[in-house]
């Protein structure tokens, strides 16, 4: 595929770019994202892929577009309150790049459809708001080999980290066990800063397109915690860990389980 | 020079608002113990017993100490221990 003369000027602070160049523009055209959540994570990830001409945007969600999402979730309007996210999330991407094709999935994710829907995907972004949908994501991701850059916030606080399955840790090396149901707020009981998923988002973008790239260094093996209060940007070591549940020497993991209805409510 | 210990912002409440505190050398455990004499409940959110809990990771300099020797793990003057508990919001 040849670029249009408009591609060309669109994309041309990319293509002036040494790491990225006409060739690197191409792979991301042609790269395909899955995003699981057009919420406040998923709206800056879309967003800034969208911009950058990522071929295919795949936007999971099945919740509607409410006036309290508007304060951080920068793809969604008072003209797409009450439409289902991943629609809303659509319009918005689609009016800022004609060139970006957006799938949207209006299903929440579970044991029986995450393999399905990751397939055809080369990249999955978690910007999912609960413990079971990130567990079950990481381990669809490792079972199938694919690369996820996992994105979380809570008040003033973010945490970004990039799983290369086979290569690097998984989020279960990271945190062995969810939290049981009540111990750690959600967003909708703690509230969140409207800027943060704007920051951790942009982080996870980037990670993305890295990865597309081929460039830089990924964030694996690694958790980089993001506090806007104090602004500090810290790095910890993730060792793979070899007694991992899903990614160890000897799994006990080996096919999706949907962890108990309970955790959803966190 | 102490050991800096640094409060991720849910338990910043525990700490008047403090996103550093200082602490004693010794092990994380015995870190973590004396930090709740003066900051109470601090302990039993991050442990349950003498085990940290299993959602909530420690990292001295930036080992995760389960890598190390866990609750055991030293700590020195001068180390910087970071709490990270998981979180999950994507709202
Ligand atoms: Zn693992």
């Amino acid at each position: 595929m040849d670029f249009t003369e408009e591609q060309l000027q669109r994309y041309s602070r990319h293509i002036i770019l040494p790491e990225v160049g006409g060739k690197g523009q191409k792979k991301i055209s042609g790269s395909r994202v899955l995003i699981a959540g057009a919420g406040g994570l998923g709206c800056p990830v879309g967003y800034y892929l969208a911009a950058a001409g990522v071929g295919t945007i795949a936007m999971v969600d099945n919740d509607v577009v409410e006036l309290s999402n508007l304060q951080r979730q920068i793809a969604h309007s008072v003209r797409t309150l009450g439409m289902n996210k991943a629609e809303s999330a659509k319009n918005t991407f689609e009016a800022l790049n004609p060139d970006v094709n957006v799938v949207t999935i209006k299903e929440r994710l579970n044991s029986k459809n995450i393999l399905g829907l990751i397939k055809d995907y080369d990249i999955v972004v978690d910007g999912t708001d609960n413990f079971p949908t990130r567990y079950l994501i990481n381990d669809a991701c490792v079972l199938a080999g694919k690369p996820l850059v996992s994105g979380a916030i809570l008040r003033f606080e973010g945490q970004v980290t990039t799983i290369l399955p086979g290569e690097g840790h998984c989020y279960r090396c990271l945190f062995e066990e969810p939290p049981p149901p009540g111990l750690v707020p959600s967003c909708q009981e703690a509230g969140v800063l409207g800027v943060l998923p704007g920051v951790v988002g942009a982080l996870q973008a980037a990670e993305v397109l890295k990865l597309v790239l081929g460039k830089g260094k990924p964030l694996s093996n690694q958790l980089l915690i993001y506090d806007a209060l104090g602004v500090n940007f810290r790095k910890v070591k993730v060792p793979k860990n070899p007694d991992c549940k899903v990614c160890g020497k000897s799994p006990v993991i080996t096919e999706l389980i949907d962890i108990g209805e309970e955790y959803c409510s966190i | 020079m102490p050991v800096k210990v640094l409060i991720p912002v849910p338990l910043q409440r525990l700490t008047k608002g403090q996103e550093t505190v200082d602490g004693s050398a010794g092990t994380v455990i015995t870190l973590i113990k004396d930090l709740d004499q003066k900051y109470s409940g601090l302990a039993e959110r991050i442990c349950e017993g003498d085990k940290v809990r299993r959602f909530v990771n420690i990292y001295v300099n930036e080992e995760d100490i389960r890598f190390m020797s866990n609750e055991e793990t030293s700590v020195k003057d001068g180390d910087v221990v970071s709490i990270v508990p998981a979180i999950a919001g994507g709202c």
